[in-house]
């Protein structure tokens, strides 16, 4: 019989995509839980997966270094103990390894990786412009925490990847910024900008933009800039070099990417907006998931006239009840408290069931992971949110 | 004593992503304009949704009369950076905007603190051309906040001369009076938002000259029982109790005791971000909105919130 091509299946769990991918990147706007999913899915993936699992997190929560049983970590990789797992009552396969993003540091690392002698390299790290660019540069903390995870990859120490990306203002920033940053080091604008440390001399084509710069930031400050981007252009084949192979591993096959979003409008639409922008991108998008959802039960059939009754006939069903529950008037109060409290919750239940219907269009995987009641403050707990989002 | 909230000049607002930032802006804005105060709310992320919480058309540059006594704008740091020229310079520069449009994304990438101080210097512009009453700021989130009100420090620091130097003057006069500029950060009853908060409580009196002015604490649950009642509710038999509705009770019990759940695990961060926040910070509470999560109306009843709040 000859032989049929038969496609691979889309993964149809997180189970399976983790499993399949090398890089999972968990993004999404803020508040919406990103930091514990990519630490819950890395912590499934090294228990049921096996392998060399590494969390890379940019959010320095100390909750999530201690329920991983640990005191800390920082910019280099470290990790979990076994004797964590053994506390959470498992065993786990694989190891499960976390580090943080440390901007200012990953970037002193890349001055030192790339920077053509000693003399530059000092210069630079010297220099009172570097620190405030490196930290307030606007994409600087996208770039140097997507270029952190590919070096990471690239040294191929770890069978999977899961990193949670920056808080940016626009979702889409970090996966623009290594485009962005080669762009930026060969551009004409800062070749202008370089001209007068270079010659002395003002070209004319610099001109109206040194005349205006100059009359708001002054030549002293302009010159500082000048300078440092001058060193900074002798690194320039190799940072060039380098946002372009960043870029190549976002796209990769095994690069995937996981949208987190709440039910609420805001994260949504930031949701919605990301989907399409790596769609626009031929990037991949693994899966959904919607974080903080309300139990399903909330919108039971029977429950809404059921609420209903209970608060508009509270005092004659506290009547039916044994005495031994308490005196009627309270009881009519909890059973009109208790009705109330359920029509209000179901009125969300209902809006989080409407969006999440709008959201489920799209993509091939859609994880719902119920409202915990409790903060997450162990591996357990960890463990428990990944459960529900493996199935 | 501190400034009424809604005398101050000009209000930042901030908080860590998804705890209703915008939300409490607009209502902070939309209260001070139903007060007759002639108020101006700004938005500085570029997302761009201040419209969805007037439902209004989108909100640009130039300011707009979206309700009465309210205006809104929309930052855009290149046309701050165009308005400003026009208003300095007093050259005929308007023609040579073009050439400067191309550079300024360079220049404002490049030298750190110009996108931020075109930002909060716009806002400041109008507080002292006294052109509001109230100028409201959606400001940028909890880790971005102090890096933006510093901004005219870090200028006077790194810049010894030119215009914009110049200008760091006044702004930091403005900035630093509490009868002026206020602070408000915005927090929800959860671990990861008291933790920023409490945070940015710090970083703002270590970073900044800036005074904080309030902490409101979004979508705080209602509390169903009391005491007793919580052991009435535990009492409670469900099938007697579904005999007697004649329905369905077990979701409706395992709801109320996930809202007693939330609300008491909330509690625990609630009652840290009070313990641990300066004694006498303004604490207002805002209650979670079940029936409607976004728009003018969610906008129009954090409003009468903020208000009952504040004492109007």
């Amino acid at each position: 019989m000859a032989a049929k091509k038969v496609p691979a299946a889309a993964p149809q769990s997180i189970e399976q995509l983790l499993a399949t991918k090398e890089i999972v990147i968990h993004c999404g706007s803020g508040g919406v839980g990103k930091t514990t999913t990519a630490a819950a899915a890395a912590a499934m993936a090294a228990v049921h997966h096996g392998g060399k699992v590494l969390v890379l997190t940019v959010d320095p929560a100390r909750r999530l270094a201690n329920a991983l049983g640990l005191e800390a970590f920082g910019n280099h990789e470290t990790q979990v103990p076994p004797a964590a797992f053994a506390e959470a009552g498992v065993e786990p396969r694989g190891e499960l390894w976390v580090a943080m993003l440390d901007t200012k540091q990953s970037w002193d690392d890349l001055i030192h990786r790339h920077a053509p002698d000693a003399a530059t390299r000092d210069a630079i790290l010297a220099n009172p412009l570097y620190k405030n660019i490196t930290g307030r540069f606007v994409q600087s903390h996208d770039y140097i925490a997507m270029e952190r995870l590919y070096e990471i990859h690239a040294s191929g120490t770890y069978d999977l990847i899961v990193v949670d990306t920056p808080p940016t203002r626009n979702a889409i920033d970090f996966l623009e910024a290594p485009e962005r940053m080669a762009d930026f080091f060969s551009s004409r604008l800062l070749r202008w900008l370089t001209v007068p440390a270079r010659s002395r001399v003002l070209s004319l084509a610099s001109k109206p933009f040194y005349s205006v710069a100059d009359r708001i930031l002054g030549s002293k400050f302009l010159e500082d800039i000048a300078e440092f981007f001058l060193l900074f252009q002798t690194m320039y084949d190799g940072f060039v070099e380098r946002a372009t192979a960043v870029t190549r591993t976002l796209e990769d096959k095994r690069t995937t990417f996981v949208v987190v979003s709440t039910l609420e409008s805001a994260p949504v639409r930031e949701a919605e907006f990301f989907i399409e922008a790596l769609e626009e991108r031929g990037l991949h998008l693994g899966a959904v998931v919607l974080n903080k959802v309300l139990p399903a039960w909330f919108l039971e059939k029977g429950t809404t006239t059921a609420a209903k009754t209970m608060g508009s006939e509270a005092d004659a069903i506290a009547e039916k009840l044994p005495p031994s529950v308490g005196p009627p008037d309270q009881v009519g109060r909890v059973l009109r408290e208790v009705g109330e409290s359920f029509l209000n919750f179901q009125v969300v239940a209902k809006r989080e069931a409407e969006i999440r219907a709008e959201l489920s269009a799209s993509p091939e995987v859609v994880a719902a992971v119920p409202y915990f009641d409790r903060d997450i403050t162990d591996l357990a707990g960890l463990l428990l949110l990944g459960e529900q989002l493996w199935r | 004593m501190t400034v009424d909230l809604l005398d101050r000049k000009v209000l930042f607002v901030t908080g860590k992503g998804g705890v209703g930032k915008t939300t409490i802006a607009a209502s902070l804005a939309l209260l001070a304009a139903r007060h007759g105060k002639r108020t101006l709310v700004g938005e500085v992320d570029a997302k761009g949704n201040l419209a969805d919480f007037f439902e209004t058309a989108p909100i640009r540059f130039k300011e707009r009369e979206v309700s009465p006594n309210l205006w809104a704008m929309s930052m855009d740091t290149e046309e701050s950076l165009k308005e400003y020229l026009s208003l300095q310079l007093k050259v005929p520069l308007v023609a040579r905007l073009g050439p400067l449009a191309r550079t300024f994304d360079f220049v404002a990438n490049a030298a750190p603190g110009v996108k931020e101080i075109l930002t909060i210097g716009k806002f400041l512009w109008e507080v002292r051309q006294r052109s509001y009453d109230l100028v409201v700021v959606d400001a940028v989130a909890t880790g971005h906040i102090t890096g933006q009100l510093a901004a005219p420090q870090a200028i006077q620091e790194l810049v010894q001369v030119g215009m914009v130097r110049d200008q760091t003057g006044w702004m930091l006069d403005i900035l630093g009076d509490p009868a002026q500029t206020g602070a408000v950060i915005v927090a929800a009853p959860e671990e990861m938002p008291v933790n920023e908060t409490l945070e940015l409580v710090d970083k703002l009196r270590s970073d900044t000259v800036v005074d904080l002015a309030a902490v409101v604490v979004n979508r705080v649950l209602p509390e169903l029982f009391t005491r007793s009642e919580e052991e009435i509710f535990d009492r409670l038999p469900a099938d007697a109790l579904a005999e007697a509705v004649g329905g369905p009770v077990q979701p409706l019990l395992d709801g109320a005791q996930l809202a007693v759940t939330l609300r008491r695990t909330r509690g625990v961060h609630l009652a840290r971000l009070r313990d641990e926040l300066p004694a006498g910070t303004p604490l207002l509470y805002v209650p979670y909105l079940f029936q409607r999560s976004h728009g003018a109306r969610a906008t129009r009843q954090v409003a009468e919130h903020l208000g009952e709040e504040l004492g109007y």
